[in-house]
């Protein structure tokens, strides 16, 4: 019988049925970072408890990590306690630790893939909701909560109930200047931000065929941002070809054995789904949020909308985004004045997302009066930019060239918005307050159209400011 | 281990309405800046909080009409966002003890239950119904009765859901999952050794 991707590896890992209904799921690989993790090994302590499987769990530092400079101590000291917890922590249980000095520390969603730790056909948790993101590899992917890193640290296992699956296809092409980011964002606002509960997204069609790696990790990355806790891309020559020659990726006659296990764990032709929706790629617009959840979105030609003219629920949700937003009911979004551009985050802080905005900045400036960061995700991120001497067109430009973390997306660091600013923003999250200021405005949209708004002011179409042709 | 069975909750209750109210909203970022849950009951909804009492209102958790309610009403999608466990904390170490909402984001839903936190669903008009009790009578009990699937204040009811397993968990005592998962150990054994990528130590 045909069967999906997400039914095979779900039953390759499924232990047994808990007491209440629930699976006990092995989870292969375990990611860690120095938010959600602290309170876990106090839990194990208390409880007693070893780390079951250390040599399948593995840590960096990305949240709190100060990307101005990574000296330490970090000048905030809450910070400063957190990077000595987890070094304590993972030094005690015997855990690879991707430090700072080690030249692969990042966000934790980009150092497993980087390290050839995300494969195919695995079960991957992490304490951290945008672990969909490695999904993109054909795994299924689960953010979890603390009490859940403390089962899968003492256990290897969490409680879990099956998911349904939606195949989402994208047919076609996309056209000029529309981008991965733009894909998701259209995904979000027309299957809604729940749209996902309960599901698991298979993400396929053309556009996902061409798709890189990195592109399928950036709509894999927003998953969780629809609603759907796992979203995932069937592995094929393009992932195999991305993990070959990495430092954990099977070498030799392991490759080989390898690939030939995660070719079988694609899902097969045939296979049922429990729904199945599809979009056409040339109907996909480069994509804004305007509002304060990411399906509040509209193309970038479009205007704010009206509660006046919105029917059911909408009309109180549109009013209280327009409020926080201060923004004008039936107003073009295009324009919109902006303080701050942040190029970075989990879901835009890879080398083709920068590499992409490089090629169109030279001959442009950050406008007057707007601060712009651009934040790579990793560190390897960041040496691969400065050998490419990217870093120099952004510093040309008049952007910022910071160290690797997560740094504005949820201001858990020193980058944080002030006031009411308003920010353009390739990160993920558009709600009140996430940019680190209770009035804080962030307008979620791709690379290259934070590139347009930093360099026009406003918010701009990145295909009329850069001239990108169709 | 042994948990305590949660099969009903009373208590008073508050009313925090809205649809996706998200985690960043329950808790804001920078109350995660911490190695230990404590003090997180401070956090919660704190910058809606401070919004409203800098425009001179008051926000529903600090209004003392309703200080010392155990049950949270909200909308839809509550707890979208984050999978930060601190956000289920920040709401028991306020002292609530169960959330009545539309519906539940997956990932707070799961947080919650483990922490034995009830998690409920009812339809809006009934939730309007009750909201507007509490609004009324803010020292009126709510009953959750989780056995029997049903919401009781004042002689009224309706109908409450909540998905089998969670609701298997809470009225059973085994909300948190660890000592159960540790009794499966040679299980897990067995099934990580079919795993080729688990069975041979990768360098």
């Amino acid at each position: 019988m045909a069967q999906s991707l997400f039914q095979k590896v779900w039953d390759a890992h499924s232990v047994r049925t808990l007491a209440n209904g629930q699976t006990q799921l092995l989870i292969g690989t375990h990611l860690i970072h120095e938010v959600t993790s602290p309170q876990a090994f106090g839990m194990l302590r208390d409880l007693g408890l070893p780390v079951a499987q250390p040599h399948r769990t593995f840590a960096t530092v990305d949240h709190i990590v100060p990307t101005d400079q990574q000296r330490e101590p970090f000048r905030d000291p809450l910070a400063d306690a957190m990077i000595q917890e987890l070094r304590r922590n993972c030094a005690a249980h015997g855990i690879t630790y991707f430090d700072l000095a080690s030249g692969r520390q990042g966000i934790v969603h980009m150092v497993g893939p980087e390290q050839g730790i995300t494969q195919p056909g695995t079960t991957i948790a992490c304490g951290d909701s945008h672990t969909s993101t490695h999904g993109a590899f054909g795994a299924i992917a689960l953010g979890i909560g603390t009490s859940q890193v403390r089962d899968v640290l003492a256990t290897q296992t969490i409680a879990l109930g099956r998911l349904k699956v939606r195949r989402i296809n994208v047919e076609g092409r996309l056209r000029p200047g529309v981008y991965a980011k733009d894909v998701i964002l259209h995904l979000i606002r027309r299957l809604g931000v729940n749209g996902g509960t309960g599901f698991a997204y298979e993400y396929g069609g053309a556009v996902f065929d061409r798709f890189s790696m990195e592109e399928r990790m950036t709509v894999c990355n927003m998953s969780i941002e629809g609603g759907a806790r796992v979203g995932y891309v069937n592995p094929d020559e393009t992932t195999f070809a991305y993990l070959r020659g990495r430092p954990y990726a099977p070498a030799g006659a392991a490759w080989d054995q390898a690939v030939a296990r995660w070719r079988a764990t694609a899902s097969d032709p045939g296979c049922g789904y429990d729904d199945v929706v599809t979009f056409e790629g040339e109907d996909i617009p480069p994509t804004v949020t305007w509002g304060i959840n990411p399906g509040q979105a509209l193309a970038i030609t479009e205007n704010v909308p009206d509660p006046a003219t919105a029917t059911g629920d909408e009309p109180a949700a549109i009013a209280e985004a327009l409020a926080y937003m201060k923004l004008s009911a039936g107003a073009p979004i295009k324009g919109t004045r902006i303080d701050v551009a942040f190029l970075g985050s989990c879901t835009n802080a890879r080398l083709s997302d920068f590499q992409e905005v490089a090629k169109y900045l030279p001959g442009h400036r950050v406008a007057p009066g707007v601060r712009a960061l651009a934040v790579p995700g990793s560190q390897q991120v960041r040496q691969a930019c400065a050998e490419l001497g990217i870093d120099e067109i952004f510093r040309a430009a008049g952007f910022e060239w910071r160290e690797a973390g997560c740094s504005m997306c949820l201001a858990m660091n020193p980058d944080r918005l002030q006031g009411d600013e308003l920010c353009a923003s390739s990160s993920n999250r558009n709600f009140k307050g996430r940019q680190g200021s209770p009035t804080g405005r962030t307008l979620l949209m791709s690379p290259l159209m934070v590139a347009a708004a930093a360099v026009s002011g406003a918010v701009a179409d990145a295909r009329e400011v850069f001239g990108v042709k169709s | 281990m042994s948990l305590e069975k949660i099969t009903t909750v009373t208590g008073r209750a508050v009313s925090v309405p809205g649809n996706d109210l998200d985690t960043d909203r329950i808790i804001p970022a920078r109350f995660l800046k911490a190695v230990t849950f404590d003090g997180l009951g401070e956090g919660l909804f704190a910058d809606a909080r401070q919004a409203a009492t800098a425009a001179g209102q008051v926000h529903p958790l600090d209004d003392p009409r309703f200080r010392g309610a155990r049950i949270l009403l909200s909308g839809a999608n509550f707890g979208c966002g984050s999978s930060r466990e601190h956000a289920p904390q920040a709401l028991r170490k306020f002292g609530f003890r169960a959330v009545i909402a539309e519906s539940y984001a997956e990932i707070f839903f799961g947080n919650a239950t483990t922490l034995g936190l009830a998690c409920v669903s009812a339809d809006r008009a009934d939730l309007t119904r009750l909201a507007a009790a509490v609004a009324a009578r803010p020292e009126l009990e709510v009953t959750l009765d989780l056995v029997g699937g049903v919401l009781r204040w004042e002689g009224q009811t309706a109908a409450l859901t909540l998905r089998s397993s969670a609701r298997e968990a809470l009225i059973q005592g085994r909300w948190d999952p660890i000592g159960e998962l540790l009794d499966g150990r040679t299980a897990v054994a067995a099934a990580a050794a079919r795993l080729p990528y688990l069975a041979v130590p990768q360098k």
